[in-house]
């Protein structure tokens, strides 16, 4: 049944559970708004045919509604359509809270081209290689105007907006390859701003990560292109902390546990914030991120309100690369990190 | 306003209305009407206003501090008592004292022409100091919030500028045509339509001062 | 009845085209509602024609996957243009300042607007608008779609600062239009017209008009903050400078939106005059119409957000725009019920503007039902900036507001003209019309289904055979379009003489001679009941013995 309307509506294929979910949910709506239409449609038919005019002369009787036939006309879709969204609503819901055990990726959109960035080191360009079986939240943003992320096979869109960031999240369930759209008019080659999703088995993936911190990726499928895809820069933590430092974070920032002007970053990342206000919070990357826009809403205790906001100031590649900085500041992180040099790799388009 | 010129006429109905009762309400509400659109376009400066004040409340109210709170003071002053003479002129055209409701009128054109001087004052101090809008931002505030305060002070208070000049021309005529005598108290919908207007240029006022001077 | 009840079936010769000129100079400088309305008719339909020619040469483009008549630049050029001059020239303009100013002040009875001067200026404006848009379009053109969203359009090379204060302008027209027409529908009644006695045309149009004049300047102000961005770098929705690229989406939907419901509202009231007038039948709940109408343009105002379910919005706000666009549904499916059970007992005639009448229901109910399907925000995300959502606003704003354009040209065309279309040709024309669009929009919505963004220059060879379909639906479409156009025009000259009420509508604008004298009546109407009674025989006719009586 789920394949018969899957190839009459023409969707592509289901890559994730919450893919057949919303599938099973946009046969259940077609089905009964298609049925309605044609009820309502049939009606009118049946009347053009029933009620065709005899002479010119015809005097037709003046009908008026009872409160009957008024309260239906509004209940009955009230009802119809609050249904529908009740039902759609939750799955909504779901789409907006990535489950915690997620693996991250921050998403760049540029004109017009993709960048994926892992925790831990590498990125890619183009070509976002997740493990199957496992939550991956995407932190997405552009470093230009707005893009949207999309990916028909899991039925997920999330616009990729500059100066901020957003998020989404999926679980692809087999390896497989997928597309990726730009949703989001961007200019001269938005129909070309294509990536490709590549579901790797989870070992797969994690022998590739790997080979991708030893930068060995030369040796793999895909060579660099040519041209400006290719910046030469240094890992993403390597780069958060040049960052750090043109932006003067580490002048009030420790990075070795010292206590300075602003909290120290050695192992803040999901660390329990103690605030002025007497709340507390997880230093996680919206809090991060927020405390670099908006450093005033959320003071730790015993710190003074003295650093100045950052938004518009630091491009979105920046902070995410300050981020994942801060999360390699982690004192396990800090042993095991990625100590190679940057690795790029490219898949050719079709 | 097209509409008062052509109420103006000496007979004064149009052709399309069959009485003048009828033809004056539909100038009222008309009136009223283009009021509304008035207001919602000033709404979506304020609602901007509002967005990036919150965004960025700090810098917002260091650079609103820059501001010279006295003059804005002294224009609400000039504004509020230009509406009153208004009020007292069209007062004067419905007892059929045209000469009086010119008078009136003159002087709220020249408080008018006052509030403008002051704005000349206050602009030409922020073109010294640099507090100008968006790129040509070069004032002492560090960080995106400052200019985007000038965008928004410059559009609000330039948009309202415009209005009080508007105003003022429309005083203007109307004062001088009751000073000659075109209308009487049974027909005096113009004036009273020209001091509406002044009332809605006055009440935005009322509104941007505290917005952008005080909070 | 209405003692100035038009008994004669001529054509009357003292009528607003020959008096009280008929030079061009007269045209120009009128003040008849008349004559703007048909100017307005004029300007309108060059407009559709040249937005149409866009949208050929669009679907021509799209015929193969790769490049096929023109370069990527051109394309985002084309698509913009063919929003633009659409919607700010088309369909805004259309029915409420072209057929609304024709009609209104003659269903109300009145010889004019209330404000005749204001309503030239309204045309003027647009024109002006036009031209200015149209400057932009010849120098440069803009690729930014007809949205504009930052800051795409303040960092583009292409013209958008002409084709933004263009719109800007033409925001003008809309608005005088708008103030015209509520002032009008309170003050300028004939004797005896109460509110419940109104045409439903008037209380869609006066619906209408509250949008144009709440909603109208709020994008004027948004598209200036554009210009002056991308002309002077005042940033406000610049993310360089902190400024919020979403807040000028919010801005732009919350003009836009509603500007959706000042173009399917006149539809509206164009199919409930036209329901009416061809199954000879009062309207079932005249009150339920006439209140829904009112109901649209209030929740309309709250459904922005359903535009940026997938912008990042908190998932609490989509929430709230979901009900709150699911409830413009509600008063949708109330009037479509209510178009349905008036034809129960009715007495249907299928002319060409019934014809048109049977197209719009059909795509105001299946485009409809997309929309609550849309509305369903988990889908939505899915489908957003999608083909499906391209085919969803097609289906409502060129089929059913189109498809209402058509039928009231065809309804109306005896009474601006005095003249009548060859209804053979009008039959064949509509049927190819309707067909036409199904071919083009439904493979659009399959392509939405199977991923393919909208504003797409180039797509993957999957799409391929779907965009042909559309494609071929298109050129019918056209052809379909042109023999309107072509018989349209023969019938100005050739068209037999209509006479006062061909239809033998009971609409109050049939009351009047056709074309109708330049005070619209030639006595002042006094009303004793509302329009489109039925019940009882009309007066001119044979006694009541020769017609078998329905009553129930």
């Amino acid at each position: 049944m789920n394949e018969l309307f899957r190839r009459l509506l023409f969707l592509p294929e289901q890559a994730s559970e919450y893919a057949r979910d919303v599938d099973a949910l946009h046969f259940t709506v077609i089905s009964i708004t298609m049925i309605g239409a044609t009820g309502v449609f049939l009606a009118a038919l049946f009347f053009f045919l029933k009620y065709k005019r005899r002479s010119d002369d015809d005097v037709t009787p003046r009908v008026e509604p009872s409160t009957l036939h008024e309260a239906i006309f509004v209940g009955g879709p009230l009802v119809l359509f609050l249904a529908l969204f009740a039902v759609g609503f939750p799955q909504y819901m779901r789409l907006s809270t990535p489950p915690e055990d997620s693996m991250d990726v921050y998403v760049q959109g540029k004109q017009w081209m993709w960048k994926f960035a892992y925790p831990g080191g590498p990125s890619s360009i183009d070509a976002l290689r997740v493990p199957a079986g496992r939550p991956v939240r995407l932190l997405i943003t552009s470093r230009d105007v707005i893009h949207s992320f999309f990916v028909p096979a899991l039925r997920v869109k999330q616009d990729a907006l500059p100066g901020r960031y957003t998020q989404t999240w999926f679980k692809a369930d087999r390896p497989g390859r997928y597309e990726i759209f730009c949703a989001e008019y961007c200019g001269l080659s938005h129909s070309a701003m294509l990536g490709e999703l590549v579901v790797m088995p989870q070992a797969d993936f994690d022998a590739w990560i790997t080979q991708q911190r030893r930068g060995l990726a030369s040796a793999q499928d895909a060579a660099p292109v040519p041209g400006e895809r290719i910046t030469p820069a240094s890992s993403i933590v390597e780069e958060g902390r040049r960052a750090a430092a043109e932006q003067g974070c580490l002048k009030c920032h420790s990075v070795d546990g010292t206590r300075h002007i602003g909290p120290t970053w050695t192992d803040l990342y999901l660390r329990e914030e103690k605030l002025a206000n007497g709340k507390t919070v997880v230093a996680d990357e919206a809090y991060l991120t927020k405390s670099m826009m908006d450093p005033a809403a959320d003071i730790v205790a015993g710190f003074q309100n003295v650093m100045p906001s950052y938004q518009g100031k630091i491009p979105s590649p920046e902070v995410a690369a300050i981020v994942e900085y801060i999360k390699s500041l982690r004192t396990t992180a800090v042993a095991a990190g990625p100590s190679e040099g940057p690795v790029y790799e490219s898949v050719p388009r079709k | 306003m097209s509409e008062a010129t052509e109420m103006a006429v000496p007979s004064y109905l149009a052709h399309h209305f069959e009485t003048l009762e009828k033809q004056q309400h539909a100038a009222r509400l008309g009136m009223w009407v283009f009021l509304a659109t008035e207001v919602l376009l000033f709404a979506a400066l304020f609602a901007a206003y509002a967005v990036y004040r919150y965004l960025f409340h700090a810098e917002f109210a260091e650079a609103s501090r820059g501001l010279q709170t006295w003059i804005g003071l002294v224009n609400t002053i000039v504004l509020v008592t230009s509406s009153f003479t208004v009020a007292m002129g069209l007062d004067r055209s419905a007892r059929g004292h045209g000469k009086g409701t010119r008078a009136l009128f003159g002087v709220s054109v020249l408080l008018a022409l006052v509030f403008l001087v002051f704005k000349y004052v206050e602009y030409s101090h922020h073109f010294e100091t640099g507090e100008l809008p968006g790129r040509f931002y070069r004032g002492e505030i560090p960080g995106p919030g400052p200019r985007l305060f000038f965008t928004l002070y410059f559009m609000i208070t330039g948009l309202h500028g415009i209005h009080v000049v508007i105003g003022m021309t429309i005083l203007a005529v109307i004062g001088l045509r009751a000073g000659a005598g075109r209308y009487t108290p049974e027909y005096n919908v113009p004036v009273e339509l020209a001091g509406l207007y002044w009332h809605l240029v006055d009440l935005i006022w009322i509104f941007v001062f505290p917005l952008i001077y005080l909070i | 009845m209405n003692p100035s009840l038009a008994s004669d079936s001529g054509y009357n010769p003292r009528n607003y085209l020959n008096l009280p000129a008929t030079g061009l100079r007269s045209w120009l400088t009128t003040l008849d509602h008349k004559r703007i309305g048909v100017m307005f008719l004029i300007g309108t339909s060059i407009s559709f024609a040249v937005g149409g020619i866009f949208a050929l040469l669009i679907r021509i483009e799209l015929l193969t996957p790769g490049p096929t008549i023109m370069t990527a630049m051109t394309y985002n050029r084309m698509f913009t243009l063919h929003g633009i001059v659409m919607i700010f020239l088309f369909m805004i303009p259309a029915i409420p300042s072209g057929f609304g100013n024709f009609l209104l002040p003659i269903m109300l009875g009145a010889k004019d607007v209330a404000f005749p001067r204001l309503n030239l200026l309204s045309f003027y404006l647009y024109v002006a608008g036009a031209v200015v848009a149209l400057y932009g379009m010849i120098y440069g053109g803009a690729d930014t779609g007809w949205t504009f969203y930052t800051p795409y359009s303040t960092t583009t090379v292409t013209k958008v600062v002409p084709i933004l204060l263009g719109a800007f302008i033409i925001g003008f027209s809309s608005i005088l239009t708008g103030l015209n027409f509520i002032v009008t529908t309170h003050t300028m009644r004939a004797p005896g017209l109460t509110w419940s006695r109104l045409p439903l045309f008037v209380w869609s149009i006066y619906a209408t008009s509250i949008i144009q004049i709440l909603a109208t300047p709020v994008l004027g102000m948004t598209l200036l903050l554009v210009a002056f961005e991308k002309a002077f770098g005042w940033g406000v929705f610049d993310p360089a400078r902190g400024g919020d690229p979403v807040l000028f989406q919010h801005f732009f939907w919350f003009y836009s939106h509603p500007a959706v419901y000042i173009m399917i509202l006149p539809a509206m009231a164009v199919i409930s005059e036209v329901v009416c007038a061809f199954a000879h039948k009062n309207i079932f709940g005249y009150k339920a119409v006439a209140y829904s109408s009112l109901g649209i343009a209030f929740v309309g105002f709250f459904t922005w957000g359903h535009h940026l379910f997938t912008s990042g919005q908190s998932a609490m706000t989509g929430g709230i725009f979901g009900v709150l666009s699911m409830l413009v549904g509600i008063f949708t499916a109330i009037k479509v019920f209510n178009w349905t059970a008036t034809l129960y007992k009715g007495s249907i005639a299928f002319r060409t503007p019934f014809a048109y009448f049977v197209g719009f229901l059909f795509f105001l109910v299946f485009g409809g039902m997309t929309g609550i399907a849309l509305a369903t925000v988990s889908l939505d995300i899915h489908w957003q900036d999608t083909y499906f959502v391209v085919a969803h606003f097609h289906f409502i704003m060129v089929g059913a507001t189109v498809m209402a354009f058509l039928a009231a040209l065809h309804y109306w065309l005896p009474k601006i003209t005095g003249r009548m279309y060859p209804e053979g040709w009008g039959l064949v024309a509509a049927v190819m019309i309707v067909l036409g669009f199904n071919f083009t929009f439904i493979p659009q919505f399959l392509l939405g289904n199977s991923g393919m963004p909208r504003r797409y220059y180039a797509y993957p060879e999957r799409f391929w055979p779907l965009n042909v379909a559309s494609t071929a639906g298109a050129s019918v479409l056209a052809i379909g379009l042109l023999v309107v156009l072509i018989y349209t025009l023969a019938a100005l000259k050739w068209g037999p003489v209509a006479g006062a009420n061909p239809w033998r509508s009971r609409g109050f604008e049939w009351d009047t001679p056709s074309p109708p004298p330049p005070e619209n009546y030639d006595v002042t109407p006094v009303y004793t009941h509302g329009p489109h009674e039925y019940d009882e025989p009309t007066p001119e006719l044979p006694p009541a013995g020769a017609v078998e009586p329905k009553h129930v």
